[in-house]
């Protein structure tokens, strides 16, 4: 059992208070995942050319102000880490490849936690609710947000076997199930390039999804090959740049609310989440069907 | 006012949201066997999980809004009546009374219910009535996939469509259903619907208050091929 929850705001007021919202969400799913949480947020775009990093320290006497000045001799500009608990977002005015290839070459002791031009992914061992004081998540402003409280079955309870996984550029994936072809896929996929860390099932299917989509699929269509060529129990709900999509697998086992409202759109392992939102009572819900991609973006909405 | 129309009038209300769960439950399992209020309101569940489960008695309880898992389950004697949507497991068990869903109830409703009657006015998710055994169950609008799997005794009547694999591994349970079938599941076969079946499909619309004309159903059940052993497939174990 893990706990889900997502949010896509579609009012002004909402993005204002994205951060307060998404902890009470993830608050409800405390008992559904009490040994680690996660979010991803979407929030302050950086300029073109710049990237966004969010970095993980093991250390918790981290120096992120001397990382600030060396990246700044490095890539010039001035990135100044913004620090939340044991995590960092630093900007930094490169690709964001580039600066992930320096991390893992000067750095090897941080962990990349997320990289794009939007994403911020902070997930830490511990119960949720301790995770939402920790990192001060009520103050967080942002277009949208993807959560997850997990409840250990398939591999070790650390913060890289934490969610959500890191699937590519402002990309992220949240997962509530578990699955049985990971290995042999693992293996398949680290032949296509994709690196993995942990012997998580999970990071087997964010990996499956980078994959796809690093071969030009649609994040629809690498969606759908989820149907075919992952095996197992899940929910997932897949943050993007623009937005967030939802995908349960055939059987469905797995539970997942969906509701909506003019000022936001919102996905949860149960109602008790939702219902902490402004108007859910008024809310249009419904059960997201089995084997159907359901898709929110900014563009779109 | 005599003293058992005074306890008939009042109404019992309960918030969730200034009492615990477990005070709640605790008070109507308190019930059983003693004399207390005859009619319950709850208020704010916002999705909490078994909210009045495991009655024993025969009262009234209304809840007003949503809940999550396991609401009404094992329900005896009672009925339940909730003005919202269910989560997973609504009335899961149950022996007898009603438990009544005006909105959509999630997957596995009604499962292992071995009496009284769940009516869902609006849609039931997949695995409605999963390996019933005597419950009745009355859905207004459609089933999804792998409902009334395992069926044992009891019947389903589904007044929408029925999603894929509808009564997979049935046993004696009998299947209504007014609208398309996905899919029938193994060993599940459309049967004639005779006048004895009129007539008690007929009860059980009447029973949910859901007004449909019997004439309109079709009915499914076992073909008895799989659950008797057969010395012919003793080959395949």
């Amino acid at each position: 059992m893990c706990g889900i929850v997502g949010l896509f705001a579609k009012s002004t007021e909402v993005e204002e208070r994205l951060g307060a919202h998404l902890a009470s969400m993830l608050a409800q799913m405390s008992d559904r995942g009490p040994d680690s949480a996660g979010v991803a947020v979407y929030r302050d775009p950086v300029t073109t050319g710049s990237s966004k990093l969010t970095l993980h320290s093991a250390d918790p006497h981290e120096r992120w102000d001397e990382l600030g000045a060396v990246l700044a001799d490095e890539f010039g500009g001035s990135p100044e880490p913004h620090t939340r608990s044991s995590h960092a977002v630093v900007v930094v005015d490169a690709e964001a490849a580039d600066v992930e290839e320096w991390v893992r070459v000067n750095r090897p002791d941080l962990r990349i936690m997320s990289a794009g031009s939007v994403i911020e992914i902070y997930k830490e061992t511990g119960s949720p609710r301790e995770f939402v004081r920790r990192f001060a998540l009520d103050g967080l402003q942002g277009t949208h947000a993807l959560g997850h409280t997990r409840m250990a079955t398939e591999s070790r309870v650390t913060t890289e076997g934490s969610h959500p996984f890191s699937t590519g550029l402002d990309l992220c994936l949240v997962h509530n199930g578990s699955l049985s072809n990971h290995n042999r896929l693992r293996e398949n996929l680290r032949r296509e390039g994709i690196e993995f860390q942990t012997e998580n099932d999970t990071e087997v299917a964010a990996g499956y999804l980078s994959w796809r989509l690093r071969e030009g699929a649609e994040l629809e269509e690498a969606l759908e090959g989820c149907l075919r060529d992952l095996d197992g129990f899940y929910t997932f709900a897949v943050g993007t740049a623009d937005g967030f999509a939802v995908l349960r697998d055939p059987i469905a086992c797995k539970p997942a609310v969906l509701a909506e409202t003019d000022e936001w759109v919102a996905m949860g392992s149960e109602w008790r989440a939702l219902a902490v939102l402004p108007g859910a009572a008024d809310a249009e819900k419904w059960e997201p069907q089995p084997g159907v991609v359901y898709v929110w973006e900014k563009a779109r909405v | 006012m005599t003293a058992v129309a005074a306890r008939e009038a009042a109404v019992e209300v309960v918030d969730l949201e200034a009492t615990s769960l477990r005070e709640l439950n605790q008070r109507l399992h308190d019930l059983a066997g003693s004399r207390g209020p005859a009619a319950w309101r709850v208020l704010n569940p916002n999705g909490a999980h078994a909210v009045a489960c495991g009655i024993d008695a025969e009262v009234d309880v209304e809840v007003d809004g949503h809940v999550g898992y396991y609401c009404a389950g094992m329900n005896k004697r009672a009925t339940v009546r909730i003005h919202g949507n269910a989560g997973p497991g609504v009335a899961e068990n149950m022996m007898s009374g009603l438990v009544l869903v005006h909105g959509n109830a999630s997957q596995s409703a009604g499962a292992t219910g071995r009496g009284g009657l769940l009516v869902v006015r609006g849609d039931a998710s997949s695995r409605c009535g999963i390996s019933m055994k005597g419950i009745d169950i009355v859905v207004g609008g459609s089933v999804g996939h792998m409902s009334a799997f395992m069926a044992q005794t009891g019947r389903l009547v589904v007044c929408g469509d029925a999603g894929d694999a509808l009564g997979d591994s049935i046993y004696e349970a009998r299947l209504y259903v007014r609208g398309s079938v996905a899919g029938l599941g193994a060993d599940c076969v459309e049967k004639e619907l005779r006048e004895e079946h009129r007539v008690e499909l007929g009860e059980l619309l009447l029973r949910a208050g859901i007004e449909a004309s019997p004439k309109e159903f079709r009915r499914y059940g076992s073909a008895r091929q799989l659950y008797n052993f057969k010395v012919d497939n003793a080959g395949a174990y």
